[in-house]
């Protein structure tokens, strides 16, 4: 038992101090009827015999042959090596959450720099001399439950119910939204009112500006996604006019970060909340999770928002040190009455993400971001000009982007795999549809980034071209 | 080394003074390796026009040796597992095995992506498949949702499924009976739920009775959706009345919702499904070893009985004619909590500790976890009264009482002096009710001799507080930082580096 | 820790008052404080807001706790102290004066009569040990 020291010397030593006969009348004064009774039925393995049984576990999955274009909420970037390096520290990951502070800085100054990070990625500029004008929490569980938790919040400072979300969002957070709405209220579903895309993949908006119309003084959050679900970038800037002249909030939510390495920031075009998933620039995909929840929004607004805040402080000798602050939101105080339930986080991504961020730095960034677009641009031009090919909407992506196909999607995909391609996700493919995409089953989601290479774009164009009728 | 035997240890490492990464590097510098484009350039401005950011976000500007150095340096300035023990009572941090960790590496694992086609994803389907089946043969439930995040999001996933499970039979009863020695995730989970906290007095050793909580349930008849309840309690006591009382529940057409967070405790010995319990959520990163990380991830899956299965979230994983597969098709599931399907690098770190350990060995983690406790209770009882004369489980909750009668120190204080002996802190001042709480929980995996050194530093901080109480009263004097400044971290928040000007 | 002024009266819930004819301005005891220890934030209501005696009427933390505060008597509210929004620390230093919260105009002033004076308040503090 590796990790269970006792030996039997050390078991009857520490019975006769405690005065017990046996270990088994340590339990005794549980009820008999409750107690099992029996063994556990599950087999021990030895460390060789256990490697073994979980490589086999994982060799009975298919991985391409080349980097896969799937997306749909997660691009799966090359990490750098030394993130993943750095984060097998010890002192990283078994680290337990930073409630002492004095045997902590570590984990709290990291949490420090990322919430930096992310409040400059998502909000405006931070300028010197000046206030922070955008802060973000040290993370929550992932980019959807972090957009459900912006529109609760959302609800909190409005005191209002109705939440608009628009265009193309990524089924699951609709989903998640849907599942913490009905929770929160009577309301349920009929809180949640939704406007669709037009051609051009963006905002309906004459069907938004009629819904404020009708029932703007109730609207807490207006909610997009940019690049939505079909990879276009949004008009925030129009969006945020819009709230504005209800009274609502506007939250936007991404999935991919990485944008905003070239596209303005949600926050500098008048975006109250910002969220987003962190998992494809922090680490490998890992069927998705664990990721990490980004969350970010006005700092006038930071005594509503859920999840842990480090702020910086001094010691009794007046050094500058870190620690967990304005708690009081929290569950562990307010209980009832706190901003959410949340106490675990995803610290250790939250850290991932940070490294990845500082080894790119601010030049790194806007050059992967440059690369990514220039790659997807390259490719939906080439699928484009496929014969009968087509793009479904024609809004401006970044390195995601639906194409219409002359066959149907999940076959091709289907015919690729075989090839060892994964070649995007069906519009149609269960748990990751979007039905309102016209011509959804003729239709890809394509993510590229800036592992594929030019000859793995051309490969994929002519790969399509030939597998469809 | 730990030196409780001689006294407080000393520092002798060289710790750097860190400052924020912002505050360092030089223009142009870069630490990525990024690949030369093979493509044409993209005019941005003409491309993404007004959307265009014409100014990157202010990220600094480092070689991958300054972010090795800072990233490595400030690790140094924590505690962790793999440094002592942490005697966090209620947090069960035990040793995270390292074979974990290079199992969830394995590119069969961690390269697949979530929108894969479930054929090439058979091998994952099986892991969790299998970890629900073992999960339900630990619990004694009917299944296991392996979607929730962590411990709390796995409370909100079941407060849901009971909501759920009343609506359907056409009823919305409102509240939910929480111990008022109950953690805050619980009281806060059941806002999220439109339901209302009903507090329910503990004894004084924070144990429900079948009295109160039948009273409870008298005062509000037709209106109790379910009862909250955390077995050990959040004082390491076994609820021994917990089949009576669910029963009792169960008549005023209630569930019983279980936080699983004292799991440790019962392993091989108690079965929670079959005491009564209907839904439980487990912390994969207590009791099963997933590493804490400074913060999460965690995972908190959940165990219901058979009459909750359709609530489920959705997909569930279902093995059929030798295929594993996703259904999609719950018409009754809560809907999704999340994207994608859990925190999948901890169900893979998870199941491989469960295979090493099989059922003898967690049971007897279980038997080495409760001595463990029984074993400090017994060496610190006579300076460090338990707050209960009932056994302690897997954990030992005594609080500060006896010591600030006779001296001027209190449980912070203890605490903080305990990091001078090399020892991060027990939980304290939880549960919220026994004032100035100190609650030990040391877990299976620490030595005898870790225990006695740790027992040994108590007794002569105990002493100190006697004789030379300002050393504890202002300790830490070893950590590389005093005691911080909490109020002005408040009142002033800085929650982000500023460039300066 | 025992500073009860003697022309305020106090509730139990640990606030005080001064009555001066149809006006009352209310705040919390050094009692109250000291319970808190360094307070962090003060959450005060809004001018022409209106609340019964008991009422919760705003909250105030400190760096582990929150606290509800309550109106002593039945009112609205005609002026609030901004300054402790933004220097919560002066509650600290001087909370009978500096540290005033709230003022009501009462909407029954008999209900002065209930409220303890600072003998009965002291006792009071002290009964709770």
């Amino acid at each position: 038992m590796r990790y269970i020291p006792h030996t039997d010397a050390d078991v009857a030593a520490m019975l006769k101090v405690v005065g017990a006969p046996s270990v088994e009348s340590l339990f005794s004064h549980i009820p008999e009827s409750l107690r099992l009774g029996k063994p556990l039925e599950i087999d021990p393995l030895d460390e060789a015999a256990l490697i073994s049984h979980l490589g086999e576990l994982g060799a009975k999955n298919v991985r391409p042959t080349m980097p896969s274009f799937l997306g749909a909420g997660l691009s799966s970037h090359h990490v750098p090596v030394a993130v993943d390096m750095l984060l097998q520290r010890a002192e990283w990951y078994t680290a337990y959450t930073p409630y002492q502070p004095e045997v902590s800085q570590g984990t709290l100054q990291a949490v420090f720099e990322y919430q930096t990070l992310v409040a400059e990625l998502f909000g405006p500029k931070a300028v010197p001399g000046l206030p922070a004008p955008f802060v973000s929490n040290a993370s929550v569980y992932d980019g959807a439950s972090a957009m459900a938790e912006a529109v609760l919040m959302a609800r909190r400072l409005t005191g209002r119910s109705l939440v608009v979300a628009c265009g193309a969002i990524h089924p699951h957070y609709v989903g998640t939204l849907h599942c913490y709405l009905d929770g929160i209220d009577d309301m349920g579903k009929s809180a949640l009112k939704t406007v669709g895309f037009g051609p051009d993949g963006r905002i309906d908006q004459t069907a938004l500006s009629k819904l404020l119309g009708e029932c703007g003084d109730a609207v807490a959050a207006i909610l997009v996604q940019s690049p939505n679900y079909l990879g276009v970038l949004q008009d925030v800037a129009s969006l945020c006019a819009s709230a504005q002249k209800v009274g609502a909030l506007v939250v936007v939510a991404t999935t991919e970060p990485l944008a905003f390495g070239v596209v303005k920031s949600p926050g500098s075009l008048g975006a109250d909340i910002v969220v987003g998933e962190g998992i494809g620039l922090a680490s490998a995909p890992s069927l998705g999770g664990p990721g990490v929840g980004l969350f970010a929004a006005r700092t006038e607004h930071v005594r509503q928002m859920p999840g842990r805040l480090v702020g910086e402080t001094v010691d009794q000798q007046g050094r500058r040190g870190y620690v967990l602050t304005l708690a009081t939101r929290e569950q562990h105080i307010r209980r009832e009455k706190a901003t959410s339930n949340i106490c675990t986080n995803q610290g250790l991504i939250a850290l991932a993400f940070a490294i990845h961020l500082c080894l790119l730095g601010k030049n790194g960034f806007r050059r992967l971001a440059e690369i990514n677009l220039a790659k997807a641009e390259y490719l939906k031009a080439r699928l484009s000009s496929v014969r009968g090919f087509r793009l479904p909407v024609a809004g401006q992506t970044f390195n995601e982007f639906a194409v219409t196909m002359r066959g149907s999607a999940e076959k091709a995909v289907a015919l690729l795999r075989e090839r060892g391609i994964f070649a995007g996700v069906p519009l149609l493919s269960p748990g990751f549809a979007l039905p309102e995409c016209p011509d959804a089953d003729r239709t890809l989601l394509v993510a590229v980034n800036e592992r594929h290479s030019r000859e793995d774009l051309d490969r994929l164009a002519l790969a399509l071209d030939e597998v469809c009728p | 080394m730990n030196s409780a035997k001689h006294g407080p240890c000393p520092t002798r490492h060289l710790l750097h003074a860190e400052e924020p990464i912002f505050e360092m590097g030089a223009t142009g510098r870069m630490g990525a390796s990024l690949p030369t484009l093979d493509v044409p350039e993209v005019p941005l401005k003409s491309v993404l026009g007004e959307l265009h950011r014409d100014d990157p976000p202010a990220l600094p500007e480092v070689s991958e040796v300054d972010v090795t150095r800072h990233f490595t340096r400030l690790s140094r300035w924590n505690f962790a597992i793999d440094i002592g023990m942490y005697p966090l009572g209620s947090c069960t941090m035990k040793y995270n095995p390292k074979v974990n960790e290079l199992v969830a590496r394995m590119p069969g694992f961690a390269a697949l992506h979530p929108a894969q086609a479930e054929s090439t994803l058979q091998g994952a389907l099986e892991l969790m498949y299998r970890l629900e089946q073992c999960l339900r043969e630990i619990s004694g439930f009917a299944r296991v949702t392996l979607q929730p995040a962590a411990g709390a999001h796995g409370e909100l996933c079941g407060l849901m499924m009971i909501r759920a499970y009343h609506q359907s039979r056409g009823l919305s009863p409102r509240k939910v009976l929480i111990p008022d020695s109950a953690h805050g995730t619980n009281p806060a989970s059941v806002t999220l739920n439109q339901m209302e906290c009903l507090p329910v007095k503990t004894s004084s050793d924070g144990l429900l009775s079948v009295e109160s909580v039948r009273a409870a349930v008298a005062q509000h008849p037709s209106n109790i959706a379910a009862l909250m309840v955390t077995n050990p309690s959040t004082l390491g006591l076994f609820e021994e009345h917990i089949a009576e009382i669910s029963s009792v529940i169960h008549e005023a057409g209630g569930l019983v919702y279980m936080d699983g967070a004292n799991l440790n405790a019962l392993l091989g010995k108690v079965r929670p499904g079959e005491t009564g319990i209907d839904a439980m959520h487990i912390n994969l990163h207590k009791t099963f070893t997933t590493p804490h990380g400074g913060g999460g991830p965690g995972s908190g899956p959940v165990g219901v009985v058979e009459k909750l299965v359709p609530f489920l979230p959705s997909p569930t994983v279902e093995h059929e004619n030798s295929v594993f597969r996703l259904d999609y098709n719950r018409p009754q599931s809560i809907g999704r909590l999340r994207s994608f399907f859990g925190n999948f690098g901890m169900l893979v770190r998870a199941y491989t500790y469960i295979r090493e350990m099989g059922g003898a060995g967690l049971t007897r983690a279980t038997e080495m976890a409760v001595l463990n406790a029984v074993y400090l209770r017994a060496l610190l009882q006579h300076e460090y009264p338990p707050v209960s004369e009932k056994p302690s489980m897997h954990e030992y909750v005594t609080s500060d009482k006896k010591l600030k009668k006779e001296t001027s120190v209190q449980t912070l204080d203890l605490a903080k002096r305990l990091m001078d002996y090399g020892f991060h802190p027990p939980t304290v001042y939880f549960p919220l009710v026994v004032p100035g709480a100190l609650m030990i929980e040391p877990t299976e995996t620490e030595s005898k001799e870790t225990l006695d050194e740790f027992a040994s530093a108590l007794l002569q901080i105990a002493d100190e507080a006697r004789r030379e109480p300002e050393l504890v009263k202002h300790a830490p004097s070893h950590t590389a930082l005093r005691r911080l400044d909490e109020t002005k971290a408040a009142r002033h928040p800085r929650l982000r580096w500023l460039p300066s000007l | 820790m025992s500073n009860f002024p003697s022309d305020l009266r106090y509730t139990k819930d640990h606030e005080w008052a001064r009555i001066d004819g149809k006006r009352a301005v209310m705040g919390i005891t050094d009692f109250a404080v000291h319970q808190l220890g360094d307070i962090t934030l003060v959450d005060l209501p809004k001018e022409g807001e209106s609340f019964r005696r008991e009422q919760v009427l705003g909250t105030i933390e400190s760096v582990k706790a929150v606290s509800d505060i309550y109106s002593p008597l039945s009112g609205k509210v005609t002026k609030t102290n901004d300054p402790l929004r933004d220097s919560p620390e002066i509650l600290n230093e001087d909370c009978y004066d500096e540290g005033w919260m709230v003022e009501l105009e009462m909407s029954n002033p008999d209900e002065a009569k209930d409220l303890m004076t600072s003998e009965e308040y002291a006792q009071y503090v002290k009964a709770q040990g």
